[in-house]
Formats: C-alpha cells, sequence, structure tokens
C-alpha cells in the first residue's frame, strides 16, 4: 500500500486517481471492521482530533465522529453557534487555540468557499473539509462514488446524473471531479436557474428534461433543493418543482431499465423524491450513510499516517 | 546477499505432518477448535495445516479464519514504511472457543500482542495458543512463545528468515537471507 499524495484533504480538485483507489481499498478493511461484533481498532489512540463546524450538520459531523472514535482517537467537536466566534474570534485564531491544546487533525466545515484551503495554509494541522460553501465537500464525493462501486462493480464508464440544486451545491461539484477522474461520464440536470453558468468547462452536459436523463444514466444522484441558501426565487414553487425535477415511483418503474437513486441527505421528502423511492430497492441511500463511516476512517486513518 | 537453506522441501512436510498430529493429540475432533491464520503469511500455512488434517488425518469441517493485525499494530506512525492492511476473514464468533493462531514465523512477538487484541474483536475465546514454523530464538521483545513449534532457529538481528509456499513462492522451504554480505 502507498501513501497518499497530500497531507491534507481540502478536495477532491486536489487529489489523484490513486488516491482514490487507494481510500477505497483502506475503507474495504475498515468496512469489514465496522461490521464485526466489537467495531473498534486502536490504531489512532495517540492522535487528538477537533471537529469544527461553523455550519449545521447532522449526519456529516456524526459519521466523522465514529469514525473517529471506530479509529480510537480523541475527538472534540465544536459548533460555532456555542463559541467565541460569535464574539468576534478570527477563524485562525479559534482554530490556533485549539491546536494549542495538542490537537493534530481539524475537520472543518464552514460557510465560505476555501476556508479549508485558507487554514491549511496557516495552521499547523491536517486539515479534512467537511464542506466549505458551494465549493468542496470531498468525502461525501468519495462515499458517493464508493458507494457506486459496491452496487455496480466499478465507477468506470457509467452513466451519472446529478439532479437538483447544483449552483448551491458542494456535492455536486465534488462529485463531478471525483467521477470524472475515475472514467465516468457526468450530466447535470435541473432548472436552468439551480444550473451554475458555464458548467460544460469542467466536462459535463447539461439536461434540463428529467426523464430524458434518467433514461439515459445508470445512476441518478438526486440533491436537495438548498432553501436555507436562497436569498430569491430561483423556482416558481415547491409544487412545480417536484413536478417538474422531482422522482417519483411511477416515473421510475415507466423507465426500461433499473437505475441507482442516490441522495446525499438530508431529503425534502415530496420534493426531490417521493418516499417510496426513497424507500426503494433502487435507492442506495442508507449504504451511502454507512459506507460514510467507513470512506472517513479510511480518510482519517491515510492522513493520520503521514502526521510526523 | 547470501541465502543459507535452514529447510528443504522434504523436511517442510515432515515437520508439518509432525505440527498435525501434535494439533490432534491436543484438540482431537477440533470440534471447539478454530485456527486463525496471521494475515497475510499465516495464511498459508494455516491452509497447508487444514488441508493435511482433513486430507491425511481425516478430521472433517475444521474451522478456518485469517485475522489482519494492521489495525492492531503498535507501530503506527513510528516506521518510515506505511503499513499495509490485508483481508480478515472470520466469518463466526470465537467466544468460548480454543483459538490457534499460526503463523510462519515468531520474531519479536509483536505481531502477536496485537493479534491477542485483534481477536477480542470477534469475541472471548476460552483459550488461545500460537503454532510457529520457524520460532528465532533470542529475539523476542515481549514475553510471548510458541505452544507448538516446527524448527527453532537462531538468528542475528540483520538477518531475515523467509519462508517460502508453493503456493505463493513456487517451492516450500526455509531460508535465512544475510543482505549484508
Amino acid at each position: 500500500m502507498s501513501e497518499l499524495s497530500v497531507n491534507h484533504l481540502l478536495g477532491i480538485k486536489y487529489i489523484n486517481k490513486q488516491d482514490i483507489d487507494l481510500i477505497f481499498e483502506t475503507a474495504d478493511h475498515f468496512k469489514e471492521v465496522i461490521n464485526r461484533p466489537i467495531k473498534k481498532v486502536p490504531s489512532l489512540r495517540d492522535i487528538t482530533i477537533a471537529n469544527i463546524f461553523f455550519e449545521n450538520s447532522t449526519r456529516t459531523k456524526l459519521s466523522f465522529e465514529l469514525a473517529q472514535k471506530r479509529l480510537s482517537a480523541d475527538v472534540i467537536s465544536f459548533s460555532a453557534a456555542q463559541s467565541s466566534v460569535k464574539k468576534g474570534e478570527t477563524l485562525i485564531d479559534t482554530v490556533n487555540n485549539i491546536l494549542s491544546m495538542k490537537v493534530d487533525m481539524v475537520v472543518m466545515r464552514h460557510a465560505n468557499p476555501g476556508a479549508a484551503y485558507f487554514l491549511s495554509k496557516n495552521v499547523k494541522a491536517s486539515i479534512v473539509n467537511a464542506g466549505d460553501g458551494a465549493h468542496e465537500h470531498p468525502t461525501q464525493a468519495l462515499l458517493d462514488s464508493y458507494s457506486i462501486r459496491e452496487k455496480l462493480g466499478e465507477v468506470a464508464g457509467k452513466k451519472i446524473v446529478i439532479v437538483g440544486d447544483v449552483l448551491h451545491s458542494r456535492v455536486a461539484l465534488s462529485n463531478i471531479y471525483a467521477l470524472q477522474m475515475q472514467g465516468a461520464e457526468v450530466k447535470v440536470c435541473g432548472p436552468k436557474t439551480l444550473i451554475p453558468r458555464y458548467i460544460e468547462s469542467l466536462g459535463v452536459t447539461v439536461e434540463p428534461n428529467l426523464r430524458k436523463a434518467l433514461e439515459w444514466c445508470d445512476v441518478a444522484n438526486m440533491l436537495r433543493v438548498q432553501n436555507e441558501r436562497m436569498d430569491v426565487n430561483f423556482f416558481p414553487s415547491t409544487r412545480e418543482y417536484s413536478q417538474q425535477y422531482g422522482v417519483d415511483k411511477t416515473l421510475l418503474d415507466s423507465l426500461d431499465k433499473e437505475i441507482v437513486i442516490m441522495h446525499p441527505g438530508p431529503i425534502n421528502r415530496g420534493v426531490e423524491i417521493t418516499s417510496d423511492v426513497a424507500d426503494s430497492q433502487q435507492s442506495v441511500i442508507l449504504n451511502q450513510v454507512e459506507n460514510g463511516v467507513a470512506i472517513r476512517m479510511a480518510v482519517i486513518y491515510l492522513l493520520a499516517s503521514k502526521i510526523q | 546477499m547470501t541465502q543459507k537453506v535452514l529447510l528443504t522441501s522434504k523436511e517442510v512436510n515432515i515437520i508439518l505432518h509432525r505440527l498435525a498430529c501434535q494439533l490432534i493429540e491436543k484438540h482431537l475432533d477440533f470440534s471447539d477448535t478454530i485456527l486463525i491464520g496471521i494475515q497475510p503469511r499465516g495464511s498459508y500455512l494455516a491452509d497447508r495445516l487444514k488441508d493435511l488434517l482433513e486430507k491425511e488425518y481425516k478430521v472433517p469441517n475444521i474451522a478456518l479464519g485469517y485475522l489482519d493485525i494492521t489495525f492492531f499494530r503498535d507501530d503506527f506512525r513510528r516506521t518510515n514504511k506505511p503499513l499495509e492492511a490485508n483481508r480478515t476473514q472470520i466469518n463466526f464468533l470465537v467466544e468460548n472457543k480454543k483459538v490457534i493462531f499460526i503463523d510462519d514465523v515468531l520474531y519479536t512477538g509483536r505481531s502477536i500482542r496485537a493479534a491477542l487484541t485483534a481477536i477480542q474483536s470477534f469475541g472471548r475465546p476460552s483459550g488461545i495458543e500460537l503454532l510457529t514454523l520457524i520460532d528465532r530464538r533470542f529475539s523476542r521483545d515481549l514475553p510471548i512463545q510458541p505452544d507448538y513449534r516446527g524448527r527453532q532457529v537462531d538468528a542475528i538481528n540483520d538477518e531475515k528468515v523467509k519462508v517460502s509456499w508453493m503456493e505463493q513462492d513456487g517451492e516450500d522451504g526455509v531460508f535465512l537471507i544475510n543482505s549484508n554480505k
């Protein structure tokens, strides 16, 4: 086994195909570990990790914490809402104060794109980006690809459509990078107002019609409509959005092949996908959550092995 | 680099038969006993012994698993070489079973220390024994000794004991390798 080419995981853009393969291989081992009667290994018992979340998160934060605990790391978690950030402390000061308590790794979510990159240039710790604004969410993209690999055997050559609010989505950007790096073909589908202009420059095509997109693809990754990031109306009504871009069982059954349905969560049931689709055999949404722990264990383990 | 033959293929074969007989003497029908090959190199020896026990000595249905100890090692971040993980395959609980760890070479004892911790993830065995093909004397860092040994070998720290297996390396044999000469 080789090493990662990077000391931080700031985004998929900064890593290469070998890194992804190594992370997946390591995650295979950890997936076996988390299905044991006792789901813990002692590898990281001398590593301390701070989870700093300046934005709300349930799944990602729990998943990271669980991954760290399964590796026996010491974990401190911190939400900006209850912190001195409210008193006006800068990001570097906040993090350096935490690092003075002998912390080796920082997992950070922040509303500003580039926050993780900025931190990696200014503090001495291994940084894992757990989402920075609408920029990247690398561990989500890794677990999405890992789930596709698990379900379909491989990612190379597969056709994936990312549906919905691409404009506000860090999951979309990281997924596009990760999928293309592994040789998959990517389309995006959604209302024009939620598709970034110039997205074709990333090598993806835009398909405005949902039915056509679904007929083309092997996997549909349904993004959440991020109402909290919308300061103006991007579509007339939720009802109209779900009629145009929501997947229901009737639509799914009318396709001539069985496609895989993914969703990074949290689901707006009845908006992007209906409940019967979310809970169907074709959906791998809960597998994604399980794989998330294995992927994050692999990322943390591999980065920790590079800490001097 | 010099290479000295410690055991020929014929000698390895005789030793495997002896070890199999010693196991039968102690564990009879193996109904409560589980063989665990320590990954990566112990798995070949474990496969051989299971095969021998089943085919030559007619002991049916021997439970065999492979245990990878990578994540339980005590040298994580202490060596320059990245630790390489292998597959763990234990499809049963070891609760109240007699476990026999099987490895090719016993050197510092640290791998076995890691294995003793790793196996706890699969339950609480009623007892654990250790079988190794080669026992390197005077080299232990920990108070760990084998219950069944193929051959005791004296080797200095610069020397490496390599066990070859037909299925992996094309021949059976044990060699003493000195890379300084």
